[in-house]
């Protein structure tokens, strides 16, 4: 008991102060690799803290940035942690003060926890998620019922009973009953959302737009409640895209895993491989070359540039202009023509990896930028006469789908969206990785936070990723793209037939893959839509235990009924575009 | 005489006519998909036959060979007959428009209104086509559809009225003749602007195709169509476009009238063919100007489109009229 009471005092140290003054004696401190105080609180105390940290805390953890859980029955690595079977766990950020805290709540099987509905709304669909992975439910919470997953599926997808592949189950047959009752289950019934249908004076449409609708951009299906075509209330439905990438990280080697990474945001090709990677070398230990780092950079401003004109693009045509896309198109195909020199791929590189990247550019790659880098200016001039500064294009998204900074943080808006607002917080200034820091660019804002602010720093951002480009050109370091780590996959081969040791090191790590140490760790990086961050957990497996992908599109749905009501359907459409999301990166 | 009957040639010219302004709307719409691509940096139908001319005739035979579907949660009758009203009082609509000085199916004294009268009727095809599909998107389509058209029509028919105090008639022959001093576009700017932007909107081509927009309402109140059906509702759509130009240059370019300076030409065409010749180029012109048009401007907002409808577009014409009048009436009487 004594021991037990010393063990807690002594684990303070890791508690942020202010914390542990109020409730200390309630919390448990779990060192992690990445850095971050985590803290393991009592169930019952949950929302008090949560509370705590939202309002009254020193630095105010304004953001709910993640929250989702692990199923820690089968984990055998779990150093000094408190006894749980479930763990949910709660990312909190606090902007303000530029700090992180990691909530973790100990559940036993069966056991629900309060739904933190009431201090972060963004918690909604987080917990909606949480509950259909998982089966964890939040008491308190508006509107628990599966969010990713059909309506009619068995079991709870990351719990680790639950099948991974289709081989582990009995073939699946499609019956007509089946089929009847699934169609039956996707039904919109507006009295379950809490709507009626008909007001003082009209009877409400319901409109059901999606998922298959030319402006969605992929499956997502909006239920609409419209009079005449003012938007009353809007109902978000996702989950048609989901493709279980998170299990798929549980049964996948580390290095296997960075293929499927290039998928989620499907836009964003290598820069969703930077987070993933970046990850597992944190909790490997491993430190990158230079030279790599710089590719890294550059590669990923590449897509940046690539999924903003695409976004750039669609946002014009969504308001019913039609060519700038068709222009954008083939600036992006320009794009694709250096990424293929010096990738191989187009859309999906998987070119990083753990340690460095894949191989060294190829020659010519420099002219083949720097002409990019040319060219790019006067069209991007060009598009700002033909789609910003048009008047049409003006009157049908200023003042539309606005939000300031304190909304789009309750709501978890992240990146380009959130800076629309005027919040200049960028990333790759703020906690700079991969070297981002010897960069010289600025972080564009807007102060309107409307459906057109939204466009305008997205533009200004493709003229600053060109500077990026341009300043990686002129100071691309020389040196190994690998690094020489033992973990690095897949190893250097130079050295593989001088002696033994190397040999087997690259055997194995080849053949089996590399074996990550245990521990856990987070990285988030300023990907093309937002903030995008992967959470892994290794069990010192060639496999990670648990990877959670957190992207910036899911939120962002989420907040799409607040920011249309009142509006038209034309206008929503707007809003869609403007939020630029694609649907891969919201059901991952 | 003809068997003892009386006949009027000009009626002669009505199959081909019609067969005509089919066979131009087929090659319309390949050449406004060519020129599009070539406007947004890409190629365009250009597989079937030479530069992808035969385009319209692949397409022709797609149309002919799909099912012919008809919803069966729809009112069969009305999404029959919609586009069948579309194209049908598109087509009435070139009965009265002279081509060339002596080259037209007849020339009635209220030609204009004619022209009014089956530009209305189509909205009946819009609408009942929208309704009868008993779908969502094609109702909220319909909606919009009746709203539009029903306010452009209004001033439709008041900004080509400064033109008739000035020719002082309805006759398209007369209006044409009127011009030999001066076309109308000179003295009847503004009226010209208006007619222009409510000839968009009646043809509802973009900027102004909100009852379509693709991208809010999937096909708006076509969504249902396929098959010949489809067709035809394409045809009318076309067919407004080249009925609204030739109004146009019918109203304010002086028809088939040629410009003193262009005389010189006038050899190279030869005299019974230069009334078509300068028609047919001025047409073009301006069916050029809206494909144009299309690749460049987004779609405004369907409440925007009614309030400049309504709040700018209305008096305006009402002023470009009273000015007229009174102008016209100075100089015939003095004050």
């Amino acid at each position: 008991m004594a021991e037990a009471v010393e063990d807690a005092v002594d684990e303070h140290h890791h508690l942020p102060a202010d914390l542990a003054t109020h409730f200390g004696e309630h919390c448990v401190a779990q060192p992690c690799v990445d850095g971050i105080p985590t803290v393991w609180v009592p169930k019952e105390k949950l929302r008090d803290v949560l509370r705590y940290l939202k309002h009254d805390a020193p630095a105010r953890f304004e953001l709910m940035f993640d929250l989702s859980a692990i199923d820690e029955r089968t984990r055998q690595r779990r150093d000094g942690q408190p006894d749980s079977e479930f763990t949910v766990f709660y990312h909190l950020m606090s902007l303000s003060g530029d700090d992180d805290i990691r909530v973790k709540v100990a559940l036993a099987d069966g056991e629900s926890v309060d739904s933190i509905e009431s201090v972060y709304p963004v918690a909604n669909w987080y917990e909606r998620e949480a509950f259909d992975m998982f089966g964890i439910r939040f008491d308190g919470h508006s509107n628990l019922r599966r969010i990713l997953t059909p309506a009619l599926w068995e079991g709870h997808p990351l719990r680790k009973e639950h099948p991974a592949r289709a081989t582990e189950m009995d073939p699946f047959k499609m019956t007509p009953e089946f089929q009847k009752a699934q169609q039956e289950a996707l039904r919109f019934v507006p009295e379950e959302w809490g709507m009626s249908r008909s007001g003082k004076h009209t009877d409400f449409m319901f409109l059901n737009l999606g998922p298959n609708h030319p402006s969605v951009h992929g499956v997502f299906r909006i239920a609409l409640q419209l009079d005449g075509e003012v938007i009353v209330q809007a109902v978000p439905d996702i989950g048609y895209h989901h493709r279980a990438q998170e299990k798929m990280a549980e049964r996948q080697s580390w290095h296997t895993y960075i293929p499927y990474t290039d998928r989620v945001d499907y836009l964003g090709g290598v820069m969703n491989n930077l987070p993933y990677v970046l990850n597992v070398e944190k909790l490997a230990g491993i430190d990158v070359p230079e030279r790599a780092q710089v590719i890294r950079v550059m590669l990923s401003e590449c897509f940046r540039i690539a999924s903003h004109l695409l976004f750039y693009g669609t946002f014009a045509q969504d308001v019913g202009q039609m060519s700038p896309v068709f222009y954008m198109f083939a600036d992006r195909e320009r794009l694709f023509s250096i990424i293929e020199a010096i990738t191989g791929g187009r859309m999906h590189p998987s070119w990083f990896r753990i340690g460095g990247v894949t191989s060294d550019l190829p020659d010519g790659w420099d002219t083949m930028v720097r002409d990019f880098c040319d060219y790019m200016p006067a069209r991007l001039d060009h598009y700002e006469k033909m789609a910003m500064r048009n008047k049409i294009l003006k009157r049908r998204t200023q003042g539309i789908g606005a939000y300031n900074t304190e909304e789009g943080l309750d709501w978890g808006i992240t990146g380009s969206s959130l800076r629309a607002t005027g919040h200049d917080w960028d990333l790759r200034k703020k906690r700079p990785y991969s070297m981002y820091d010897q960069f010289d660019f600025e972080v564009p804002i807007a102060q309107a936070g409307d459906c057109y602010a939204r466009c305008e720093v997205r533009v200004a951002e493709i003229r600053q990723s060109l500077r990026i480009l341009r300043q990686c050109v002129d100071n691309m370091p020389s040196g190994p793209v690998k690094s020489d780590h033992r973990l690095t996959t897949p190893p250097r081969k130079e050295r593989t037939m001088q002696d033994i040791e190397t040999l087997i090191h690259h055997f194995l790590n080849v053949s089996w893959g590399p074996v990550i140490p245990p521990g856990e760790s987070v990285t988030t990086v300023e990907a093309t839509k937002g903030w995008n961050s992967y959470y892994s957990i290794s069990d010192g497996g060639t496999m990670a235990y648990r990877t959670r992908i957190r992207t910036p599109s899911f939120p962002a749905l989420q907040q799409i009924p607040l920011i249309s009501r009142g509006f038209m359907v034309a206008d929503l459409i707007a809003i869609v575009a403007s939020i630029d999301f694609v649907m891969a990166d919201v059901d991952r | 005489m003809l068997f003892g009957w009386e006949v009027n040639w000009s009626y002669v010219l009505i199959l081909p006519l019609a067969a005509g302004t089919l066979l131009a709307v087929m090659f319309l719409q390949w050449w406004e998909r060519r020129l599009l691509g070539w406007l947004q940096d890409r190629r365009g139908p250009n597989r079937v036959g030479w530069f992808g001319v035969l385009q319209g005739v692949a397409d022709g035979i797609k149309f002919l060979t799909k099912d012919d579907w008809v919803p069966p949660f729809g009112d069969r009758v009305f999404f029959v007959a919609a586009p069948v009203i579309v194209c049908a009082s598109m087509l009435f609509v070139l009965a009265v428009i002279p081509f060339a000085p002596s080259f037209h199916i007849v020339d009635v004294n209220i030609a204009l209104l004619w022209f009014l009268a089956m530009s209305s009727l189509a909205v009946y095809g819009v609408l009942l086509g929208g309704f009868a599909s008993n779908n969502k998107y094609a109702l909220l389509g319909s909606l919009r559809a009746a709203a539009q058209m029903v306010t452009y029509e209004v001033f439709m028919g008041l900004s080509i009225m400064g033109v008739v105090i000035h020719a002082g008639s309805f006759s398209l022959v007369e209006i044409v003749g009127a011009q030999e001093q001066l076309w109308f576009i000179v003295p009847q700017f503004l009226g010209f602007v208006i007619f222009l932007i409510a000839g968009l909107a009646e043809s509802h081509r973009l900027p102004f195709d909100l009852p379509e927009a693709e991208h809010e309402l999937a096909a708006g109140f076509h969504t249902e169509y396929s098959g010949m059906k489809f067709a035809f509702l394409m045809c009318g759509e076309y067919v407004a476009v080249i009925a609204t130009c030739c109004f146009i240059v019918l109203l304010f370019f002086g028809g088939w009238l040629v410009p003193d300076f262009l005389g010189f030409l006038e050899p190279l065409v030869g005299e019974q063919f230069a009334g078509l010749f300068w028609f047919g180029l001025k047409v073009l012109f301006f069916i050029h100007f809206f494909v144009l048009l299309r690749a460049a401007i987004p779609r405004p907002r369907y409440d925007q489109l009614m309030s400049l409808g309504w709040k700018i577009l209305l008096p305006l014409t009402l002023v470009n009229l009273l000015v007229t009048g009174f102008l016209v009436a100075w100089a015939r009487w003095g004050l």
